[in-house]
């Protein structure tokens, strides 16, 4: 059983599916989780999904829910490592490419003491060629292994996006499904403290498109681990997105192994006024203007998307059916983003439930500036999140 | 003349003479044979295998029937896509036929083999179906890729082939990962990855080149060069185009690609390098008489006196042709009469593969994900549940 983090609690939306009368689906949904709890015991993630007394806490009050042990405090690039390892451990093809992965430990610390761990033949410092290290995961994927590709920073697999897109997308569909590609591509992104515009990309948007891949964007230290070993574990290929200012978040995740869905989004803050879609850093940001807006009388509910692709629905269309309101805050450009996409599924799904026109905020469409104050601005602030929910929930 | 040429350094292993051959059938004899290549091996930084190459009479008409199948194969591709069963892309591999063949000679199915789009030969040589391969062409359900990749995505797993890639020098990459799962598992097996002329220039190629030199994989990068990047003849396209050299700090041979023998000689070379010593370069000179793909007419950049002259002296399946009869392995009628059960194998596929029907429109969204979505998450113990979103 998970234990609930101090940043979000045991989700309540978990509730209907599996207890509701909505027939076949959830009950064996139900009673998959069933099973799955019953044959490993203690150490579930599967519980977010069982229903337990909704602990419906809208302060991110710390630790309220129940928890069989204490946990441990980690920061965010300590748990992305605790995954690693554990996966490491328990399955022998799983390997890291990257450049300076290895001897260095990695240029954020995400492998640091792996190579001293599991040695040269699995945790591989690349030269400075994404491209091919990029395609030579990809064929060992193709054989059989699980590797881990990293960019030392997502902007960097730019020069790897025809492996990424061609190979690594494509190649299950037209091989006619005879060979798969495990593979996790990982690395940080987003605007960060004025790295310059080439080193604060976002390549959500760029990826979004290309078919047989999953997106996920972990953005607390539980959910970063339960996604890094999901994605490990997932038969098809992974990209992870973490964010370089989100590396020393601190959170207690728990002590028993736990691995998330790929594709759930996290209730972070329920509420009644409007629903708030977001993921990665933008979520502090949200958080951050939804102190402000409770203040001012507002119950935003917060959702962290976490799954980029495909888009959890199923969470996001109960929250809009309680709201009916709908502002997507994300790091992602304006065109073509995240939120684009979002938004475009949102109207053809859950048109009926609208009250208001969907808003979304996102990065300008500008390359990121080093000056601080216009690196600022190219990003949503909490302020701008305040005024939007105001002006939707007129 | 040639026949004499090549008998020079035989020595005396042949069976009886030739007054009682009159009613014998083929050879299948495994008695070794030495036959000398057309040319010596040039070498970079190696030092080259011998000449002599053994073979035995069934190897050698095993080399005419499997080559002489898929010349016909990519003759009989040729007619489809002109009859408009074939559509968008089809490159042909007639003329290279050598190469396929006599790589497979010299490894085992544990090997691997990785290539671009000119692959329907490749897939042949490893096992594959002539039925499999029509109905790809066709894009028909039975096909080996269920009608989903088409002609430049062949692949045939469980013959360690990996395709059958559409993007020039892609494959490469590809391929030294596979090399390095191959070390990974101490399998002491080597991998060949498969390029053209056109695609040596690739930038990936070096990266990928350097990293298995780092980390000692077993990849052999064998450049097919048929002379012709699609229309841009090598001189125009590469300021060095002597391809076995590029490795630099990495072994090259150059290979005479239409002699199946030699072919055959330097991948045995090569694979016993590479699981020693880490990467090789292979360059096969070999040619295609067809153009790049079906749409290129193949004349606008070359003359037909080139084609022909090449096929005239330089054939690869003449050439095994001249050394059967030379040395007396089958008659000449034996031969044709292989030639004629070929054609007849060719045409029944080709009938069989049009009775394929297209695939179903569901197949449109199967494999585009190892499992659709539903599958919610493995626990500790790797149970999947499955909870479906609506």
């Amino acid at each position: 059983m998970a234990a609930a983090s101090s940043l979000h609690v045991a989700a309540p939306v978990a509730t209907p599916r599996v207890g509701s009368s909505a027939g076949n689906r959830s009950a064996s949904a139900a009673r998959g989780v069933r099973v799955a709890a019953a044959g490993s015991g203690a150490a579930r993630a599967g519980g977010r999904l069982v229903a337990r007394a909704a602990v419906a806490a809208k302060e991110n009050s710390p630790a309220s829910a129940a928890s069989k042990s204490d946990g441990h405090e980690v920061l965010l690039f300590e748990a992305l490592r605790e995954a690693l390892i554990e996966e490491m451990k328990v399955d022998p093809t799983v390997c890291v490419f990257g450049e300076d992965v290895g001897h260095y430990g990695g240029s954020y610390k995400v492998t640091k003491g792996l190579a001293e761990m599991f040695g040269d033949l699995r945790v591989l410092d690349t030269p400075i060629a994404e491209n091919s290290f990029t395609g030579m995961g990809v064929g060992a994927a193709m054989k059989g292994l699980r590797p881990v590709i990293e960019g030392m920073n997502m902007g960097f697999l730019l020069l790897a996006y025809n492996q990424i897109s061609n190979n690594c997308g494509m190649l299950h569909y037209t091989s006619g499904g005879q060979f798969k590609i495990p593979v996790v591509i990982r690395g940080p992104g987003g605007v960060g403290r004025q790295l310059g515009a080439e080193h604060s990309q976002r390549l959500e948007s760029y990826f979004q498109s290309i078919p047989g891949l999953q997106m996920v964007a972990c953005s607390t230290p539980y959910n970063a681990k339960g996604l890094m070993k999901a994605a490990i574990r997932s038969e098809n290929p992974v990209v992870l997105f973490e964010h370089v200012l989100l590396y020393n978040l601190k959170e207690k995740i728990p002590d028993e192994e736990y691995v998330l869905c790929l594709e759930e989004a996290e209730m972070v803050r329920p509420g009644e006024h409007v629903t708030i879609l977001t993921y990665s850093r933008m979520r502090y940001h949200v958080m951050q203007a939804a102190k402000t807006l409770v203040n001012k009388g507002y119950d935003p509910e917060v959702i962290d998307i976490r799954s980029l692709k495909p888009f959890d629905l199923h969470t996001i269309g109960n929250s809009i059916k309680k709201t009916h309101r709908v502002l997507i805050v994300e790091e992602c450009m304006r065109t073509g983003g995240i939120g684009a996409s979002l938004r475009s599924a949102i109207i053809d799904n859950f048109w009926d439930y609208l009250d208001a026109p969907i808003m979304c905020l996102s990065s300008q469409d500008v390359p990121t500036p080093y000056a601080a104050t216009l690196e600022d601005a190219t990003v949503v602030q909490p302020a701008q999140i305040v005024a939007a929910v105001e002006q939707i929930c007129r | 003349m040639a026949a004499a040429a090549l008998l020079r350094r035989i020595p005396a292993a042949r069976a009886p003479p030739t007054a009682l051959m009159a009613a014998r059938t083929i050879s299948d004899s495994t008695a070794p044979l030495t036959i000398e290549t057309s040319v010596p091996f040039t070498s970079h930084i190696v030092d080259p295998p011998s000449r002599d190459v053994t073979t035995t009479p069934a190897e050698l008409l095993t080399f005419f029937r499997d080559m002489s199948l898929m010349r016909r194969m990519e003759i009989a591709a040729d007619s489809l896509y002109k009859a408009k069963l074939i559509r968008g892309f089809c490159h042909l591999y007639d003329g290279q036929e050598a190469v396929a063949v006599g790589m497979e000679a010299a490894i085992t199915r544990s090997d691997s083999i990785i290539t671009a789009y000119r692959d329907h030969c490749i897939y042949l040589a490893r096992g594959g179906d002539l039925v499999s391969a029509f109905a790809e062409l066709m894009g028909r359900q039975a096909g080996c890729s269920r009608g989903k990749g088409g002609s430049m995505h062949f692949y045939k797993k469980d013959a360690n082939f990996y395709g059958g890639h559409g993007i020039v020098g892609a494959q490469v990459p590809l391929g030294c990962g596979l090399a390095f799962a191959q070390k990974y598992r101490k399998e002491e097996t080597a991998t060949f990855a498969l390029y053209g002329d056109g695609a040596a220039n690739q930038g990936q190629l070096f990266e990928a080149l350097n990293i298995s030199a780092l980390w000692k994989l077993p990849s052999i990068l064998v450049c097919e060069n048929n002379h012709y990047g699609m229309g841009t003849a090598e001189w125009r396209a590469a300021k060095s185009p002597a391809y076995y050299k590029r490795g630099d700090y990495v072994p090259g041979l150059k290979v005479d690609g239409m002699d199946v023998l030699a072919v055959k000689q330097a991948c045995k070379f090569a694979k016993e390098h590479a699981v020693a010593n880490g990467p090789i370069v292979l360059e096969m000179d070999t040619y295609r008489y067809h153009g790049h793909s079906m749409s290129d007419p193949g004349s606008t950049y070359r003359t037909r006196d080139e084609i022909s002259g090449v096929r005239q002296e330089r054939d690869p399946i003449e050439r095994v042709r001249k050394l059967i009869l030379a040395h007396d392995l089958a008659t000449p009628a034996e031969l044709k009469d292989t030639e004629k059960e070929i054609r007849k194998e060719v045409d029944d596929a080709i009938a069989k593969a049009k009775e394929s029907p297209m695939p179903d429109t569901s197949e449109l969204f199967t494999n585009v994900f190892v499992k659709g979505f539903g599958v919610e998450s493995f626990g500790a113990d790797r149970k999947e549940l499955r909870a479906t979103l609506p």
